[in-house]
């Protein structure tokens, strides 16, 4: 998720979108991204030391994007 | 001079820079696959616009992880210049060369255009051809130049003179922060610029205010 402090310009047009549609209500739309992947591990704590730095190193941008690690088991 | 364009999957504006460096006398160009690690012989580094991957992910993320980049971050450190334009800045702050972040414009639109560039620090290996305060005519091309960092790197930034180039606050295409468009490391050695000076090297192109880049390159090669 973009952090709370940058301008989502991608949100904002959404708002306006929403707001054609009749749904005036809406405050403030943000837009992140949900990135999916199988990690062949039994070990939780690994993973997610492992998806961390993933997340740090490449798939988020620190300067701007707050990221968030949710583990399922399959 | 020997210069290394850079190329990788979905660079575009690499055959331009290659041109436009054969324009300035003494300077030679190379084109570099991003596979390639040995950055040796050149003398000067430049990455390209273009659309590199696709864009995915983020503007110049994945060609910010590639194994060329490893050795351009070697020859950063030991002094040697880098120049990185438009999709090339994306990548060089990706790679954590440069600080901050190019979000989408304002707009939300692709712009392409020719616009005024304000010259901001003229004491730079790539800028001293130009006085301060000119005002440069330069091609923009670009979806994501949006620049963004937060307020206490921005004074870094004001206070180290690592801004290069800028918008006139009244012509801001891209709701850039403070139009800042061009941007030096603290060193002075590596700089990010979202319009593109390989593109105004001749009349018939509209312009030729791209040109005392390169000539700086090559003053500051030869001193």
């Amino acid at each position: 998720m973009l952090q709370p402090n940058v301008l989502d310009v991608q949100g904002q047009a959404v708002q306006g979108a929403l707001k054609h549609l009749g749904f005036e209500s809406v405050e403030q739309v943000r837009i992140g991204r949900q990135i999916e992947m199988i990690l062949p591990t039994e070990d939780r704590e690994a993973a997610s030391l492992q998806l961390r730095e993933m997340a740090e190193k490449l798939l988020a941008n620190p300067v701007i994007e707050d990221f968030q690690i949710d583990i399922q088991e399959a | 001079m020997h210069c290394a364009v850079l190329v990788f999957p979905g660079s575009n504006c690499d055959v331009d820079l290659y041109k436009a460096i054969l324009q300035i006398k003494g300077a030679t160009a190379e084109y570099v696959w991003h596979t390639d690690t040995d950055l040796d012989r050149f003398d000067v580094l430049l990455i390209p616009g273009g659309f590199t991957y696709g864009d995915y992910l983020r503007p110049g993320a994945l060609a910010g992880v590639s194994p060329v980049i490893a050795s351009v971050k070697k020859a950063a450190n030991s002094g040697k210049l880098v120049l990185g334009i438009c999709n090339g800045f994306q990548i060089l702050i990706e790679a954590g060369l440069l600080p901050g972040a190019l979000l989408p414009n304002q707009s939300l639109q692709f712009i392409c255009d020719v616009v005024p560039v304000k010259v901001v620090q003229s004491k730079s290996p790539f800028t001293s051809s130009y006085n301060h305060g000119d005002l440069l005519r330069l091609p923009i091309a670009h979806g994501s130049g949006n620049y963004y960092c937060d307020e206490v790197t921005h004074q870094e930034l004001e206070s180290n003179g690592q801004i290069a180039f800028s918008f006139p606050p009244e012509n801001n295409p891209n709701g850039s922060l403070a139009g800042i468009t061009g941007l030096l490391n603290e060193q002075r050695n590596v700089l990010g610029m979202m319009p593109h000076p390989e593109r105004a090297v001749k009349q018939w192109l509209g312009s030729t205010d791209g040109l005392g880049l390169f000539q700086s390159m090559l003053e500051h090669h030869t001193a």
